[in-house]
């Protein structure tokens, strides 16, 4: 079966996730690897619609924003714990995916993703105007103590996001191989195509726009209690757009690996220089590596491997 | 007599101001082998794109095996066994020739359960009879002209469909090879399925039509036995008069 090193990889990586979680003590490591682990799956999300598909989003961060003030709301209104915020995150994420997708996808190319920056822009001015969440200033939020057995709150958030990675990736690897994905691939390639060979080319899209959007929105979810605090302007910044957009088309839109690495190799590089100058610079490193790739290795990281893999398996 | 495959009454379609097509009517029977020929910029293709779904007519109506075709999109109109090729090859280029094929195979072909093994099988026999067997592998960005009007043609077939609409795919092939895709249409009419044939190419539409159909200016000027329409007055007007 081609699953098995699939399924093992998984198992390998919860259980190194869960084993740091009780072995390591230094805190940092999982405040960074949380937001490292929020971008694979962010980038994974985003690449279900604009990569396989070829529908460019620039709207993740409303999807992000939208799933972090649903948990404020599920949390302020019913002290809802952390996994029923995100499964709520997700629901409605997915019902967003499903609403913009009905109102933007027979908009092609550039359209499409102007109408998504526009949806970023109404869902924050929605969130800004609305007093319960805290409206302009945010909202506070004090976290309850851990469940057991975690003892600390990040430990916590870390394994569950890494939880969220594994069912992301093999949401997203189990779409590339079935026939949902090769009906996606020829939606991107050519949509008139499709619909003659019974490519039922709008519920498709809207599919991938819905599984998306609740991933991006439960990956949201727990920045809520990561920070503790919440406003509207940090969670539907668009840092979450540009990134990961950029993960993917870095890491390689055609493969389920490749938003996966691109997210490693950024995400990383981000926390480091995070650390070490300062966020300004992020902004301008992705920038400047966005744009090397697009003109040196436009298929990505796995287009550079396979490029490299060919060479030397002629040799 | 039972009842027509396809039947077309009072379809038009206009591009803005401009008429592509004016009360169009036209009568398929199952298993015929149909003609379709006139002019550049006749409304051939816009007529297709009309039976396939890829635009909506205007006024009039279609319909297909006894049912109205009006509101379904192009994906339920070639599950219910309409296959068009394109005159444009229109290729899923980040895929292989195959895999182009498995597309319809995968969504035309529905409630037949093909096994991925059964799938490719089919593929594999589609494109040997096609002759693009050995190309099978081949990326399809990277196929020439002609051989990617193949790919049209055997891509339709791999729907499955009740009737065929191949629009021009012997455009600048040579004589052997005219030949060749003659004898694919020919074989898969004997099959059962219906087949509209539209081509410049006139030797062919005559040897493989049983009756053919002329549009002019987006009208039919002419309809009946292929002799019959190539004699006459107003089609070879309209051919010559373009
Ligand atoms: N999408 C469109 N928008 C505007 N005009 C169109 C469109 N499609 C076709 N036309 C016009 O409609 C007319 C009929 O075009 P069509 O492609 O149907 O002709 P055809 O008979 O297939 O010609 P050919 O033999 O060259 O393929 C042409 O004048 C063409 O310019
Ligand atoms: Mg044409």
């Amino acid at each position: 079966m081609r699953s098995v090193p699939f399924l093992i990889g998984a198992a390998v990586f919860l259980t190194a996730a869960v084993t740091a979680a009780f072995v390591v003590r230094n805190e940092y490591v999982f405040f960074a690897g949380f937001v490292i682990l929020q971008f694979i799956v962010l980038a994974t999300a985003w690449n279900i619609l604009g990569g396989y598909a070829g529908y460019v989003n620039f709207g993740t961060s409303a999807f992000v924003g939208v799933g972090i003030y649903t948990a404020v709301a599920v949390f302020k209104y019913a002290g809802a714990p952390l996994y029923l915020q995100m499964l709520a995150a997700a629901a409605v994420g997915a019902a967003l995916g499903l609403g913009v997708g009905l109102l933007t996808l027979r908009l092609r190319g550039i359209f499409f993703s102007i109408a998504t920056v526009a949806v970023t822009i109404i869902a924050e001015t929605l969130i800004t105007n609305w007093k319960f969440v805290g409206g302009a200033t945010g909202v506070q939020l004090l976290r309850p103590p851990p469940t057991a057995p975690f003892e600390s709150y990040i430990k916590m958030l870390f394994v569950v996001v890494a939880v969220l990675v594994v069912i992301a990736v093999a949401l997203a690897r189990y779409i590339q191989l079935s026939g949902v994905g090769r009906g996606l691939r020829a939606v991107r390639d050519d949509e008139v195509a499709a619909e003659c060979s019974g490519v039922p080319t709008l519920k498709l899209k809207l599919l991938a726009c819905a599984i998306s959007g609740a991933l991006m929105s439960a990956a949201g979810a727990p920045a809520a209690m990561y920070l503790q605090f919440a406003d509207p302007v940090s969670a539907f910044n668009l840092n979450y757009s540009v990134s990961a957009l950029a993960m993917s088309l870095i890491g390689g839109t055609a493969h389920w690996i490749g938003p996966v690495l691109g997210a490693i190799l950024l995400a990383t590089t981000q926390q480091f220089l995070t650390v070490t100058i300062s966020s300004e610079v992020n902004v301008l490193v992705l920038g400047v590596m966005l744009v090397l790739f697009v003109v040196g290795a436009p298929d990505g990281i796995i287009g550079l491997a396979k490029r490299a893999w060919q060479r030397w398996g002629r040799r | 007599m039972s009842d027509p495959l396809l039947s077309v009454s009072g379809v038009s379609k206009r591009f803005g101001g401009f008429t592509a097509l004016q009360d169009i009517s036209l009568e398929i029977r199952a298993g015929e082998r149909f003609g379709l020929i006139g002019p550049n910029g006749s409304g051939k293709t816009t007529l297709i794109n009309c039976i396939s779904g890829v635009l909506r007519n205007d006024g009039g109506s279609i319909r297909f095996a006894g049912r109205e075709l009006g509101g379904l999109s192009a994906h339920q109109r070639t599950r219910r066994g309409i296959a068009r090729s394109f005159q444009v090859p229109r290729p899923f280029r980040s895929m292989t020739v195959l895999e182009n094929l498995l597309v319809a195979l995968d969504y035309a072909v529905i409630g037949h359960g093909l096994s991925a093994r059964e799938a490719d099988a089919e593929a594999m026999a589609i494109l040997g009879k096609i002759g693009l067997a050995e190309k099978a592998e081949a990326l399809s960005a990277q196929l020439s002209q002609v051989e990617l009007r193949k790919m049209e043609l055997a891509r339709a077939m791999a729907a499955r469909p009740k009737l065929l609409i191949s629009d021009e795919a012997m455009a600048g092939l040579a004589g052997a090879e005219i030949d060749e895709v003659l004898d694919t249409l020919f074989k898969l009419n004997a099959e059962g399925i219906t087949v509209i044939m539209i081509e410049h190419i006139m030797q062919a539409v005559m040897r493989f039509s049983q009756r053919v159909m002329c549009l002019d200016a987006g009208r039919v000027i002419c309809e009946g036995a292929p002799q019959a329409v190539m004699d006459d007055k107003r089609v070879q007007e309209a051919y010559l008069g373009a």
